[in-house]
């Protein structure tokens, strides 16, 4: 009997994708498989896509394509002089979604903003260890369990958190993808069947999309939540097609099984720029790669070595030979996209002559390095031991021996936080938030020592106004601060910036409305597909 | 034949254990944990690492952790996906089916194609036919697997627009809760065009993953039936005036047929290596790309109990062989 209604429940939704003929479908070739649905599990970009950006809302929300805040679940707040109480309004009538898996009875409320959050911050609430070995990677790591003294409901449409000191990024950390907002009423009726883990499997919100299946390493299937606050969106259905392979997907694309595609390979995008029935977006990425001295180490902890360093790098060339073109030359540790940008810093040019010169001045003869390549191409860095071959070319020039080394990327990783590491290390960020303190504090902060903080540089000026930033709440202020010390970073030069890559997105000429995002989400509210 | 099986079967047991010893040391033994490996770039602090190595027991002495996998197995329990937090015998039944359809298919056209191609090799020794076989089969022998899905797919699928890219089935078609084999699943849903939908997605990768196979199986049958052909019971066959083709199809066939079983059988092994790599080629959910993105990821519960998965099937699969020999050869089975 079970069998048949199943059966029977398949044919339905296969009767009603049949007989929609005019439904609007649109087909994404997504990259790699979601590892999950509760995005506050996980890190990769590739769940948050999944899960969080189509299924999920937030109490605010980043304004499509840019990494400022607007107002989501939350209509309105209020944070208090102090800057330790957060007080939010949220939005009245919010409807969660009806699938075929859940009914909810009533609407969005402060106990469901209270539940997202608190199964992530006390270890004694029943959801904390809901799934084997679940950690709640982004709110430990953003120290959110200390951050947060309580979180409490002043009636069913307000919520008041109270933190344990000042926090200008609170805001946009909220923007996040672990600060996604769950129904409650969902949660205790999987508690109450005894199916908690489908909470991480059939994912539930107010978001644009409503899940409606997902064939492991296949296909995600969704279809316009008909009950959005923020009203229907235009496509009806919505299909993520797994596809691994970047030459893969740019053959799909091109063959219109799907119409929009992320991560194309860096050789096929000329090809793809000039076929006409494609469009090929482009945008700066909210990234940086760097080579990390260690600068407790000598003679790297000189400044005059690392900046005649820094001068040996043609930079340029490597951002030509790896990226061919689709890459610019850092100069900040902060790409060029994000508020506060400092672009009146002048980077170290490039001139080995007087790079030699400063060498012997510092008194440095024969100098030998190390320099850790990446085993793996990230976003920031395509090939990083290409890089790290012309790195060790330019530094022969100017009689400095380097040696490239590499690991296993999880020894790598960790072999690099090391304070007595031996080399200088290149590595990248991705910026998770779009605020400045997640690139300056969490590299170059004191406390990232050790961690983080990969140059193992603890410079005092620099910190100081760093943590002045993160504690002053006006953003003009806040810049300030931020571009001061780019200046002094510039100075003390713990990194060698490399640089910041580009981000395309090649789609169908049909596909409109699709805005990049400078946190590299893949956002299809707002998405229309053209018949 | 009893004995014989029961023999067959006896060997199993300890072979099971050695591949769950294997199994289980392996994936340890390649530098990096799966909690590290979860954060990234982004550094955990050792408190927090610590923490959920010991959550999940991997804090523990290796030997006590293998002796409560080993418990967990006898109970039927092959543990619970770091990542993604599945069972991981679920997951692994959910996409076995993919890659059983696409071995199956695999090996039918090896074996539909191999077979014919290496007895008539041989029968015309040293033609035109003979070289252009074997060395058509030296070709796809060394075929590197990723370059040669690549070139048809932008041959069949790019310019000539006969298959599709990739995937089991167009977007359009979708059903739940069917049996995992797509051309079964297409049938019994009743839509139209799905099943066509269905077989053109299986063309490319299956006719990719028969390539190594049907070369092998080209080459061993030629050999075998070239062997066969010189003994004294075929030139007594040929001087009682029997048909050049009962003589090849009755006599010589069957006899030469032994070794290439044997061949066929091994080639499973092989057909799920190269899965792995059809698999992510035409982005096809099978076990494949789910294990190789499970070493990756260091999770090892699914590394582990997938390769044990995987073992049981090939023991399963050299046994059916085996008792195929018995049938074929009776002299197996008297031994």
């Amino acid at each position: 009997m079970k069998m048949m209604t199943k059966l029977l429940a398949a044919s339905a939704i296969a009767l009603t994708l049949g007989s929609a003929a005019s439904a609007k479908t649109l087909v994404y070739c997504s990259e790699a498989s979601p590892e999950g649905f509760d995005p506050a599990l996980y890190t990769a970009g590739t769940t948050f896509d999944a899960a969080s950006r189509t299924v999920y809302n937030r109490l605010v929300e980043f304004k499509h394509g840019s990494t400022e805040i607007e107002p989501g679940l939350a209509e309105s707040w209020d944070i208090s002089d102090d800057g330790k109480t957060y007080t939010f309004k949220l939005r009245p009538g919010v409807k969660f979604q009806t699938t075929d898996f859940f009914t909810p009875t009533r609407e969005l409320n402060a106990d469901d903003v209270i539940f997202s959050f608190e199964r992530q911050l006390k270890s004694d609430n029943p959801w904390n260890k809901y799934v084997n070995g679940a950690s709640w990677e982004y709110a430990d790591g953003m120290g959110f369990p200390d951050l947060i003294t309580s979180i409490e409901k002043v009636d069913d449409l307000t919520v008041k958190f109270t933190l344990s000191r000042p926090e200008a990024p609170f805001m946009a950390d909220l923007a996040m993808d672990f600060a996604s907002i769950m129904s409650k009423e969902y949660a205790d009726k999987l508690e109450a069947d005894g199916k908690t883990e489908l909470l991480n499997q059939q994912p539930l919100g107010t978001g644009p999309f409503q899940f409606v299946a997902y064939q492991p390493d296949a296909v995600i299937r969704y279809q316009a939540n008909p009950d959005y606050w923020a009203g229907k969106e235009k496509l009806d259905n919505l299909i993520f097609a797994i596809t691994t392979d970047a030459s893969v997907r740019a053959q799909k694309l091109q063959a219109g099984e799907c119409q929009i595609m992320p991560y194309p390979n860096a050789a096929d995008v000329a090809s793809m720029q000039q076929n006409s029935d494609l469009t090929v977006l482009s945008q700066e990425g909210l990234n940086v790669a760097y080579l990390a001295y260690n600068t407790k180490i000598a003679p790297f902890d000189k400044v005059e070595v690392r900046k005649a360093l820094n001068m040996a790098i043609n930079k340029q060339a490597i951002v030509d030979a790896v990226f061919q073109g689709a890459a610019t030359v850092a100069k900040n540790p902060i790409p060029p996209t994000m508020w506060s940008y400092n672009d009146a810093v002048k980077d170290d040019a490039y001139d080995p002559d007087a790079a030699k010169k400063m060498l012997s001045d510092a008194g440095v003869e024969n100098l030998s390095m190390k320099i850790w390549a990446m085993p793996v191409s990230r976003p920031y860095m395509l090939n990083a031991r290409r890089a790290a071959e012309l790195m060790q070319a330019d530094l022969q020039k100017i009689g400095v021996n380097a040696e490239i080394v590499s690991y296993e990327w999880g020894e790598y990783l960790s072999k690099s936080k090391a304070e007595d590491r031996d080399g200088a290390v290149m590595l990248g960020w991705t910026g998770d938030n779009g605020d400045p303190d997640n690139f300056l504090d969490t590299l170059l902060g004191c406390d990232a020592v050790g961690g983080n903080n990969r140059a193992q540089w603890c410079d005092k000026e620099f910190d100081d106004l760093v943590k002045k930033a993160k504690q002053a709440s006006d953003q003009e202020q806040r810049a300030k601060f931020y571009e001061q010390a780019q200046v002094v970073f510039k100075e003390k030069a713990p990194w060698l910036t490399i640089d910041h890559s580009k981000v395309f997105m090649p789609m169908r000429k049909q596909v409109t409305g699709f805005v990049q995002d400078p946190l590299g989400y893949h956002r299809f509210d707002g998405v229309d597909i053209a018949e | 034949m009893q004995r014989f099986l029961l023999s067959r079967i006896a060997v199993l047991i300890p072979t099971f254990i050695g591949v769950s010893i294997v199994a289980f040391s392996f994936i340890r033994l390649l530098p990096g944990d799966p909690v590290q490996l979860m954060s990234g770039e982004r550094v955990m602090a050792p408190e927090r690492h610590a923490a959920i190595m010991h959550q999940l027991g991997y804090d523990r002495p290796i030997v006590i952790q293998y002796l409560d996998y080993l418990w967990g197995l006898l109970h039927g329990d092959f543990g619970t996906s770091i990542v993604t937090k599945r069972g991981v015998v679920g997951e692994f039944f959910t996409l076995f089916p993919a890659t059983v359809e696409l071995s199956l298919c695999a090996i039918v056209i090896a074996v539909a194609l191999g077979i014919p191609a290496g007895v008539i090799a041989a029968a015309k020794r040293g033609s035109w036919f003979d070289q252009g076989v074997m060395g058509a089969a030296l070709v796809g022998y060394s075929m590197p697997i990723f370059w040669w899905g690549l070139l048809l797919i932008i041959l069949f699928s790019s310019v000539l627009k006969l298959t599709p890219v990739s995937g089991r089935i167009g977007y359009e078609f979708f059903f739940t809760n069917g049996t995992g084999f797509m051309l079964i699943d297409a049938l019994a849903s009743g839509q139209k065009g799905a099943f066509a939908s269905a077989v053109s997605h299986l063309i490319l990768p299956s006719v990719v993953l028969a390539t190594i196979p049907l070369a092998v199986i080209a080459r061993q049958t030629r050999s075998a039936m070239l062997e066969v052909l010189g003994e004294d019971y075929v030139r007594t066959a040929r001087a009682k005036g029997l048909s050049t083709y009962r003589v090849i199809g009755l006599h010589a066939l069957r006899n030469a047929l032994i070794p290439v079983v044997t061949t066929i059988g091994l080639q499973v092994g092989v057909l799920l290596a190269g899965a792995i790599l059809t698999e992510s080629i035409f982005s096809w959910p099978g076990i494949g790309k789910w294990m190789v993105d499970s070493v990756f990821r260091r999770d090892y519960p699914v590394v582990q109990g997938g390769l044990l998965l995987i073992a049981m099937m090939i023991m399963i699969v050299n046994l059916v062989v085996d008792l195929l020999y018995g049938v074929i050869n009776p002299r197996v089975r008297a031994r």
